[in-house]
């Protein structure tokens, strides 16, 4: 059983290199990518509990068949306004954190579109500015039918020491600063 | 590591444990032979079972220590207590040796073994100076004593090698032995000049059972171990098995003896003694030419000395009484296993897997019974309260079968008081009480580190030096006490002792050198003892191997917080400090109330809830604080805290939650009744997060909040002083 995972994820990055598989959605009205590899289900939105106290890009946690799983507005990561709910809004449920400390995390999108085939060749560098997010958020640009699509870093997108820790201030700014509690 | 080693290493650590126990007993009375039959029962246990994993450095350091243990039992030793304390370093060696053997290491270090040589050489010198006294027990001489003047009949044969024959009974290897470990086990004690497997007693191959040993061994060791060394190999066969035993240099007519005792054929037997260099032809011959005329020998050696016959009978008889010994030895141990049978032994993770099962077994019935309730179908929602009934004594019950008592990690610290108080040169006693206490299993991993910071900052700082506490007036033994008890749904265990008591002075001192509090400040007793669980803070004069770094006490509130509980001192001059530590019982399902706030619904643990009224909007005032029957209740909106958006309710209630003795009031919009609730961890994101404890699922399918109430108490209270001091309005009343 073990071995057989550790195959398994031993052959992940070969297959990241042969296929170049995306899965493209929208944010606010722009259009990403992220890597199918790490993207474990996408769900209806529904039924989403909010956590008081904490920034509003956490949007709140869900139940996924009996475990809770954090979700996050990535409109309002990237500095926009919180994503309106409409019939085609969904759930991407990916498998985010390091290799000793998997967990999975819930982000909020417009709607999904489809799974494109990206071949390396046809993604170009991040632009040093003008994509109006975080550069470090960007992996790459990938051309599709002449047009460009944002692929996400996953990892830092949703890096959850980065996350947690926003959370912290955030909470502290909201509690009254209690300085020496950090 | 195997199963059979993994048990080992449990099991002995066990016995080690129950061995100190003993130890420590025999200390208070010294003269109490059945704490010393114990002793000797335990290491003897550790040591089979090292054999039996065949690892024989253990084997060889228990071997010692059960010979000393031997001399004991049988009265030919006082225990003094030097020899206990040797005792006591012993069973440290012994468990040190267990954790090389459980690393899987195949010896100890160097140092380590030096150690244990050094031991070795200490526990010898309380040996008798002839080691060969220990040999037989019954005190009889033994032939390897034999002198010249004594020996008779024929000659002695020239083989210097001890003659063992083992024949070993067919279902010794059902009964679990080795007979392959026991000879390798002996051949650590000397060398193996010779050895002789017997398939003689091997049934035709249609006839023969795998499951059966058949074989016996005519072995020839080289050693200077004594008789009952080598006897002791094969202790743990003495039932199962034919055993003789010839020392070197025995009398030629022992070897005739022994050939016609074995049930092989005579000549054959001849031949393998020939063969293995036991005896010579010559000797054989002679040897059984002796024995077709019994009388041969002189009239007057025979009344000078008793015949062959009847030495071998008389050790005969000595020896039966050794295997009786061990017999009912044997008996009192398997006595004891039977006793042990009534518990059984899990893995661990199969309870957990188990209890992850029932949690979700609480949620998927609480679905099912909501889901009946909308049908309004009066059988469905009765046969669901029935099942509803019995999860909750599922629960309950597999809730159950993790919980330990609590006494066990209490008494490993009889162990810690003991050495400490040589160490530092105090006499200190600890007193044991509330040990039958039970709480979760995971929880009591966690808390010894914690409890020895607090008993060894008691011993520490607490207890004062004899000739202090004298002068006192106080009786010059000092005291720890460890008690536990349950308290509304929390385990309390604290940890008394009768010393000095915390220094208040000192501690504001401290603590204003450090800046951790202003000059100005006006703090409490309870405050100003609550300094001490700050980081980096110590009132220790003099920093000792054993606190006064500073680092243990926060240590001890961080870990504690952990786990979900609180830490509290409390302290009076001179009569002594008690530190109380308040702990969830369990880590996984709690007894719930739910609520509903707003929109969202939260979960108070009901082990907190008091009571539940309305809030009477017109006896408030705008002010944050009721009159209870007489007391004043504080209380705090979770509406404003959590910044949820308005809702419908037109009345809103409030739930009166107590910890710790403290009483606060949580204003809610709904109530909306129990609730079995399955804690599920919020994660990694969320670590920040304060007054959530963590969240459940509920019937719905939902996800709720699980409130921390010490912690949202705690975190207004402190948004309050804090607007308070900076002359600004609270923030949690815009």
């Amino acid at each position: 059983m073990s071995q057989a995972l550790t195959t398994q994820a031993a052959a992940v990055p070969a297959v990241a290199e042969e296929n170049h598989q995306y899965l493209t959605f929208s944010v606010a009205g722009e259009v990403f990518a992220i890597g199918i590899l790490v993207i474990k289900e996408i769900i209806e939105y529904g039924s989403l509990t909010e956590i008081p106290m904490m920034p509003s890009f956490i949007r709140g946690v869900i139940n996924l068949r009996g475990a809770v799983v954090p979700v996050i507005d990535l409109s309002v990561r990237f500095g926009r306004a919180p994503t309106q709910i409409a019939r085609r809004t969904g759930i991407v449920i990916i498998e985010a954190g390091s290799d000793n400390e998997k967990q999975d995390i819930g982000i909020v999108v417009d709607a999904v579109h489809e799974v494109l085939e990206i071949p390396n060749k046809e993604i170009e560098p991040p632009p040093t500015f003008g994509a109006r997010i975080r550069t470090d958020f960007i992996r790459g640009m990938g051309k599709v039918n002449d047009k460009f699509v944002i692929i996400l870093n996953v990892e830092r997108v949703l890096s959850i020491e980065e996350m947690a820790m926003l959370s912290s201030i955030s909470h502290q700014g909201e509690s009254g600063g209690r300085g020496e509690e950090a | 590591m195997d199963e059979l080693q993994q048990a080992f290493v449990q099991e002995s650590n066990e016995q080690l444990e129950q061995f100190e126990a003993t130890l420590r007993q025999l200390e208070q009375t010294p003269d109490d032979p059945e704490a010393v039959n114990s002793l000797f029962r335990h290491a003897h246990t550790i040591k089979g079972g090292a054999g039996v994993v065949e690892c024989a450095f253990i084997v060889e350091f228990t071997h010692v220590v059960e010979n000393l243990l031997d001399l004991l039992r049988e009265g030919r030793l006082e225990v003094t207590p030097p020899l206990v304390s040797l005792m006591f370093a012993c069973s440290d060696q012994i468990a040190a040796l267990i954790e090389v053997f459980a690393a899987g290491e195949a010896s100890p270090e160097p140092a380590q073994a030096e150690h244990g040589a050094e031991l070795v050489r200490q526990l010898r010198e309380f040996l008798p100076g002839n080691s060969q006294a220990e040999s037989t027990p019954g005190g009889s001489v033994p032939a390897e004593t034999t002198s010249p003047v004594e020996s008779l009949g024929g000659a002695k044969v020239a083989s210097d090698c001890w003659h063992i024959s083992i024949r070993f009974a067919e279902h010794v290897l059902k009964n679990g032995m080795d007979p392959l470990s026991f000879l390798r086990y002996l051949a650590t004690l000397g060398e193996v000049a010779h050895i002789e497997t017997l398939s003689d007693g091997m049934p035709p191959a249609e006839a023969m059972d795998p499951e059966c040993c058949y074989l016996g061994f005519e072995i020839d060791l080289r050693s200077h171990a004594d008789k009952s060394a080598i006897e002791h190999v094969f202790q743990f066969v003495l039932d199962d098995c034919t055993l003789r035993i010839l020392p070197p240099a025995s009398k030629l007519e022992e070897y005739i003896q022994l050939i016609q005792e074995l049930p092989e054929d005579t000549m054959r037997l001849g031949e393998i003694l020939v063969k293995s260099g036991a005896l010579t032809r010559q000797e054989l011959e002679q040897g059984l030419r002796l024995q077709s005329q019994p009388h041969a020998t002189g009239a007057a050696e025979e009344s000078t000395a008793p015949p062959i016959g009847e030495i071998l009978v008389e050790r005969k008889n000595v020896h039966k009484d050794v295997v009786e010994a061990a017999a009912s030895k044997q008996k009192q141990v398997s006595e004891k296993k039977a006793l042990e049978a009534k518990l059984i032994r899990v893995q661990a993770d199969k309870l957990d897997n188990l209890i992850d099962l029932v949690g979700e077994l609480v949620i998927a019935g609480a679905s099912g019974a909501l889901m009946a309730q909308k049908t309004g179908q009066a059988h469905l929602v009765e046969a669901y309260s029935v099942i509803s009934r019995l999860v909750e004594e599922i629960r309950n019950s597999a809730l159950q079968l993790r919980m330990v008592q609590v006494g066990e990690t209490f008494n490993r610290f009889h162990r810690v008081v003991r050495d400490l108080s040589r160490d530092m040169g105090k006499d200190v006693e600890l007193v044991i009480s509330g040990g039958e206490t039970e709480l979760d299993k995971s929880v009591v991993e966690k808390i010894t580190d914690p409890l020895m910071h607090l008993v060894r900052n008691s011993m520490d700082h607490g207890i004062e030096p004899a000739e202090a506490r004298e002068a006192k007036g106080k009786p010059a033994k000092g005291q720890v006490r460890f008690n536990a008890y349950h308290d509304s749904g929390s385990i309390v265990i604290e940890v008394m002792d009768d010393g000095a008591g915390l220094n208040k002075e000192r501690i504001l001192a401290k603590a204003l050198e450090r800046g951790v509090v202003a000059p100005n400040q006006q703090l409490s007793d309870s405050e100003i003892y609550k300094l001490v669980f700050e980081a980096g803070f110590s009132t220790a004069e003099k920093v000792t191997s054993v606190s006064g770094r500073g680092v243990g006490m926060d240590v001890v509130r961080r870990n504690i917080e952990a786990l979900r509980g609180t830490v509290e001192v409390e302290s009076s001059e001179d009569i002594g400090s008690t530190f109380r530590i308040r702990l969830p019982l369990t880590l996984a399902i709690i007894d719930g109330f739910q609520v509903g706030v707003g929109r969202a619904s939260y979960i108070i643990p009901l082990d907190y809830v008091v009571e539940c009224m309305e809030l009477d909007t017109s006896e408030t005032h705008g002010r944050d604080y009721l009159n209870l029957r007489g007391e004043v209740l504080p209380f705090l909106r979770l509406k404003d805290l959590f910044q949820s958006e308005a809702s419908d309710a037109r009345r809103q209630n409030i739930v009166v939650v107590q910890y710790a003795g403290q009483k606060a009031g949580l204003v809610v919009d709904h109530l909306l009744g129990e609730f079995q609730t399955v804690i599920k961890p919020l994660g990694q994101l969320f670590r920040n997060l304060r007054g959530i404890a963590g969240s459940t699922i509920l019937g719905t399918g939902e996800v709720a909040l699980i409130l921390d109430v010490q912690s949202l108490v705690k975190v207004t209270a402190q948004q309050e002083n804090f607007s308070q001091h900076a002359g600004l309005p609270a923030l949690n009343t815009p």
